[in-house]
């Protein structure tokens, strides 16, 4: 059954062909060469020509080199062993822990039929002012956090990680600089959140094959926890990377270019990917947060492009900070109408103020006088920028909640702010003396129709 | 029918390369044999023995050797009565029986018959024996839901044909004869309610084609009122990824005025398919008090769903719609997104290596899309009756640049554009469809003349607001500053609309025809307010009750003691010439 052929034919970049019968689309093939052995899959048939991807790369494979098939297509180990472990993108151990052979399961299954899937109603904490009052993130979402490459996601994506209440954690990455592999392994040895995760990582120096590996075998394994009844929170960085891969095999392929050089079906590639985050009804969830940097700070650029139009909402991080405009989670309406009553009117008012904050500091640029209420905007921004949008700041969303009254009750009248009397009543912190002020504006997300339009800085400036 | 078989000699991604012996056509559908699994498959191309097949599932484990049935028949829908309320995919398998079956995940090669085969349907013939009928005529009806639901000589005929016989008032299933016709060349064959029709094959059984006149009422004032949609027209919604295209196919899939609508959402995110799953059988239609789910078909085919199956998704979608059409039904076909069909084009194109156009999108894309919003139309069927598909497509451009081949190939076959502006968005002035620069070629629902006045303050309000920008609020004359606020007080109480409340969310036709009335008073007024701080503060004030205005129900007294009062508010400054 398994006969093993000597015979490459053709080698090019990662694929190399040989010719065979008997072949499955997507099956695994071990390739032995003087150099070392590696898997392979199937990536094209064509009559008896067998193309194959080389996982470890094909530098070494020889013209003789022995091809085995294996039967099967990619799996993975699943079990709760997986939990505390770090491994490659073809799933071998990375630390020095035992090979895991028992329990295999497929990666890449089938999507999950819309007729199952439940609304989503969970919030997931995460102690991040900027993800919790603002956009917060929900059970079974899925969000990019957008960045150029000189910005702390993976910074982020570990504190998400430490300050989650979620049940387990796996995390993909793909392209990881050595050093940042090792800052996420240390940061969560350190706070023992390790011992909850199941790390696959696919760093810059490893075969590239095994990058286009790594959503596939981290959402897999992800599922089976979440059939569990496990909360699942999935890392993914850098998404870029992956579609990078993907191109690069695709261009050896022969493949035609859509746009810059990636392959016409990146939209579905991801897709697939980022669809797998789901809430199982009586059982667990999925939720995905990837790092996808953008080349050239360019939101456009074909990869973030296709993940905003996938993901629910997106993180842009600039400088530093969760941007508030262009940020958006589009679940939050499911839960933050029942987090607390304050929740949507802070919200809403702080990004007000903020706005006008930013339209101030525009002005002070272009050395106009300040007025008294600039002066109270520059104060707030200043504060709320150094309180809130810190990514240091870890608090309960409760606590940000009531530093946010805190810093408007320091800096403006209650009427001011424009909130509706009857939260001012329950809320402003009451050591300030504060007339209270009719209802401004109402209830809604307001809209500003007075005052020159807050140029709200737009997604892709 | 020739029973053709053959054997696949290639695999790439979801396409197979098959070797066949015998006859085998263009489009024919096939499956694929692994195992125990069939995989459904089209064939896309034919060269010499070999025909290129794009499979409607996961493709992995086909192997070389495997053996191919096909079908001989032409990717087809099934169509009769319990369309209704269905939830399909792409390839009209019924997603709650599979989940049934299969339970939280999509087995690939699972099919079932997308209308029941148990249930009996209450029959009433219309025909009579003798009578001359051709395709697309009525022979009786069964009641569905609240729609008489006719059943008609089945769409291929070809010819006139006599009525042998009609079955007599009572229940049928629908693999039940109900009629025996006689062709014109006296072959004799009976007619169930069932039939099935080849999706990309429009259907032609009507008496003739008229231009859509008849405005479409979405109930959304800026759609209504400045960028009308006609019955049977056709429109589309481009816009960047978060300016709320889905939305606002949502809304309209609520409040449109239409008897049937048909949602196809068609490689977008399932979590917004999961909203209208669950959310309209809860809604109630205001037509018709009726579950809105009950004039609802859902064609359900999300991103992480075979590509392939995408493609055929909005044909399916289109194909039910034109059916409900031949029954004299206004229907309302959405498609959501038709980049993402567009890009399942690209795919298989890629795949097959043909010659590129721009972006790589293949070069008979503009075709295609044409040919598809050409499926919609108002007509006058064979009985005299008028039915209608009406098709809203949205469009997803990269980077949301409308300088793209799908959204300019969408562009030039359609009635009326909404382009959607991020800009818009993030300033949250929803719906974000940009007034300057959408259009439509439909009549809408109030007098051209007053829609052109709004149109000239949205415009010239624009151009001040520019400059403003420029010169400061300093450098702005009195008169134009009052101008730019009439076009922000008409934005901000007229062309936005808060979808989440019960009365502003949908504006009935009467009501936008008399409300743009007093509005338009205002904007025409001379008004005479001392300085800039005045002119603001009258315009916020005039903003914010007017947005009251929009909450209070028509007719109420509430209705008329603010518009009273909003009246007041203008006489007060307006300068009597």
């Amino acid at each position: 059954m398994h006969k093993v052929y000597h015979h490459v034919h053709n080698i090019a970049g990662n694929v190399i062909n040989i010719r065979a019968e008997g072949v499955r689309y997507r099956e695994l093939a071990e390739v032995t060469s003087r150099n070392g052995s590696s898997l392979a899959q199937v990536i094209r048939l064509k009559d008896d020509e067998v193309s194959l991807q080389v996982f470890a790369g094909s530098r070494g494979v020889a013209t003789d080199a022995q091809v085995r098939f294996l039967g099967h297509a990619m799996q993975v180990p699943f079990s709760e062993a997986l939990l505390g472990r770090i491994f490659t993108g073809a799933a071998n151990p990375r630390d020095n822990g035992p090979v895991l052979t028992d329990n295999l399961i497929d990666i890449g299954g089938p999507s999950v039929n819309p007729a199952k899937r439940i609304i989503p109603t969970n919030m997931v904490r995460t102690g991040i002012p900027m993800i919790d009052v603002f956009n917060t993130l929900v059970e079974s979402q899925k969000l990019p956090i957008f960045a150029r490459a000189g910005e702390p996601y993976n910074a982020l994506l570990a504190r998400i990680a430490l300050q989650a209440e979620v049940d387990v954690i796996v995390l993909g990455g793909m392209g990881l600089k050595h050093d940042d592999y090792l800052y996420f392994r240390d940061t969560l040895e350190e706070s023992g959140a390790l011992s909850r995760t199941c790390m696959f990582v696919h760093t810059a120096s490893d075969p590239i094959v095994e990058c286009l590996l790594v959503p596939d075998i981290s959402l897999a394994v992800a599922e089976q926890f979440a059939l569990e009844g496990k909360r699942v929170l999935v890392l993914l960085t850098d998404m870029t990377s992956f579609a990078d891969a993907m191109k690069e095999i695709a261009i050896t392929m022969e493949q035609i270019p859509s746009n810059r050089g990636y392959p016409g079906d990146l939209y579905s590639q991801l897709a697939s990917r980022y669809e797998k985050a789901v809430d199982f009804e009586g059982s667990g969830s999925i939720t995905i947060l990837a790092a996808t940097t953008m080349p050239g700070d360019d939101v456009t650029h074909p990869v973030p492009d296709n993940t905003g139009y996938i993901t629910e909402g997106q993180f842009y991080l600039r400088n530093g900070r969760i941007e508030p405009f262009g940020s958006l989670s589009r679940l939050k309406q499911q839960v933050n109408g029942d987090t607390r009553a304050d929740h949507r009117s802070i919200m809403n008012t702080l990004i007000q103020l903020y706005a006008g904050y930013r339209e101030t500091l525009e002005k002070q640029s272009m050395g106009f006088r300040m007025s008294d209420w600039d002066d109270k905007l520059l104060k707030y921004g200043d504060r709320f920028e150094k309180e809130m949008m810190d990514l240091s700041v870890n608090i309960p969303l409760e606590q940000a909640l009531d530093l946010g009254w805190t810093i408007l009750a320091d800096c403006f009248e209650p009427m001011e702010t424009g909130i509706q009397s009857n939260l001012v009543e329950n809320f402003w912190p009451k050591t300030e003396v504060g007339d209270q002020k009719s209802e401004v504006g109402g209830d809604a997300p307001a809209t500003e129709d007075d005052a020159p339009e807050p140029e709200l800085e737009t997604a892709e400036a | 029918m020739s029973q053709t078989s053959g054997t696949i000699v290639g695999v790439n991604g979801n396409m197979i390369t098959v070797e066949f012996e015998g006859a085998v056509g263009q489009n024919e559908v096939g499956y694929a044999c692994l195992g125990d699994l069939r995989l459904m498959c089209e064939i896309v191309r034919i060269r010499g023995n070999r025909s290129d097949m794009q499979v409607f599932e996961d493709t992995s484990g086909l192997s070389v050797g495997d053996p191919v049935d096909f079908t001989g028949e032409l990717l087809s829908v099934e169509l009769g009565p319990g369309l209704l309320t269905q939830i399909y995919d792409g390839l009209q398998n019924p997603l709650p029986q599979l989940a049934e079956q299969c339970g939280f995940f999509l087995q690939r090669g699972t099919y079932f018959n997308a209308l029941d085969r148990e249930a009996t349907w209450a029959f009433t013939p219309t025909a009579a024996v003798g009578d001359k009928v051709t395709a697309g005529e009525e022979l009786g009806s069964v009641p569905e839901g609240i729609f008489k639901h006719r059943i008609m000589v089945p769409f291929r005929v070809s010819g006139t044909c006599t009525v042998e016989s009609v079955a007599a008032a009572g229940g049928f299933t629908i693999e039940e004869s109900i009629a025996t016709l006689k062709d014109e060349h006296g072959n004799t064959f009976d007619v169930t309610m069932l039939q099935r029709w080849p999706v990309k094959v429009p259907i032609l059984a009507y008496r003739e084609r008229l231009r859509p006149t008849e405005p479409l009422v979405t109930k959304i004032r800026i759609i209504d009122t400045f960028f009308p949609v006609a019955r049977g027209g056709t429109y589309c919604i481009p816009g960047p990824f978060g300016a709320g295209k889905t939305v606002l196919q949502q809304l309209t899939s609520r409040h449109a005025d239409v008897d049937i609508v048909v949602v196809a959402a068609c490689g977008e995110r399932a979590g917004e398919v999961v909203e209208t799953l669950r959310e309209f059988p809860e809604l109630s239609d205001p037509r018709t008090g009726k579950s809105l789910m009950d004039r609802t078909i859902i064609i359900c085919n999300t991103s992480s769903m075979p590509v392939a199956a995408r493609e055929a998704s909005v044909y399916t979608g289109v194909t039910l719609a034109t059916y409900y059409r031949q029954m004299g039904l206004n229907v309302l076909m959405l498609a959501d997104s038709t980049s993402r069909w567009a890009q399942a084009l690209r795919e298989t194109s890629g795949r097959l290596e043909e010659i590129p156009g721009e972006e790589a999108f293949p070069a008979y894309l503009e075709s295609v899309i044409a040919s598809f919003y050409e499926r919609g139309g108002v007509v006058t069927l064979k009985d005299g009756s008028t039915g209608s598909v009406t098709i809203g497509g949205t469009v997803s451009p990269a980077g949301g640049n409308f300088d793209e081949p799908v959204t300019q190939g969408t562009l030039k076959v359609v009635g009326a554009f909404h382009g959607l502006s991020r800009a818009r968005s993030d300033a949250r002035r929803y719906p974000a469809i940009d007034p300057l620069e959408s259009w439509s070629k439909y009549e809408s629902v109030v007098d051209a003349e007053s829609v052109e006045v709004g149109r000239e303050i949205l415009r010239r309000g624009n151009d001040i607001g520019q400059m403003m920008k420029v010169v400061g609020e300093e450098g702005t004359s009195q008169d134009d500053f009052v101008l730019y606020l009439k076009s922000e007080y008409i934005d901000g109480t007229y062309l936005q609309q808060d979808a989440f409340d019960p009365v502003d969310g949908a504006t009935a036709a009467e009501r936008q025809h008399y409300v743009y009335g007093v509005m338009t008073g205002f904007l025409k007024a001379s008004l005479q307010l001392e300085d800039k701080g005045a002119a603001r503060r009258f315009f916020h004030q005039l903003t914010q009750t007017t947005r009251d205005w929009n909450r209070a129900e028509m007719g109420s007294e509430e209705f008329k003691e603010i518009q009273g009062r909003l009246e007041q508010m203008v006489a007060e400054v307006t300068v009597n010439a």
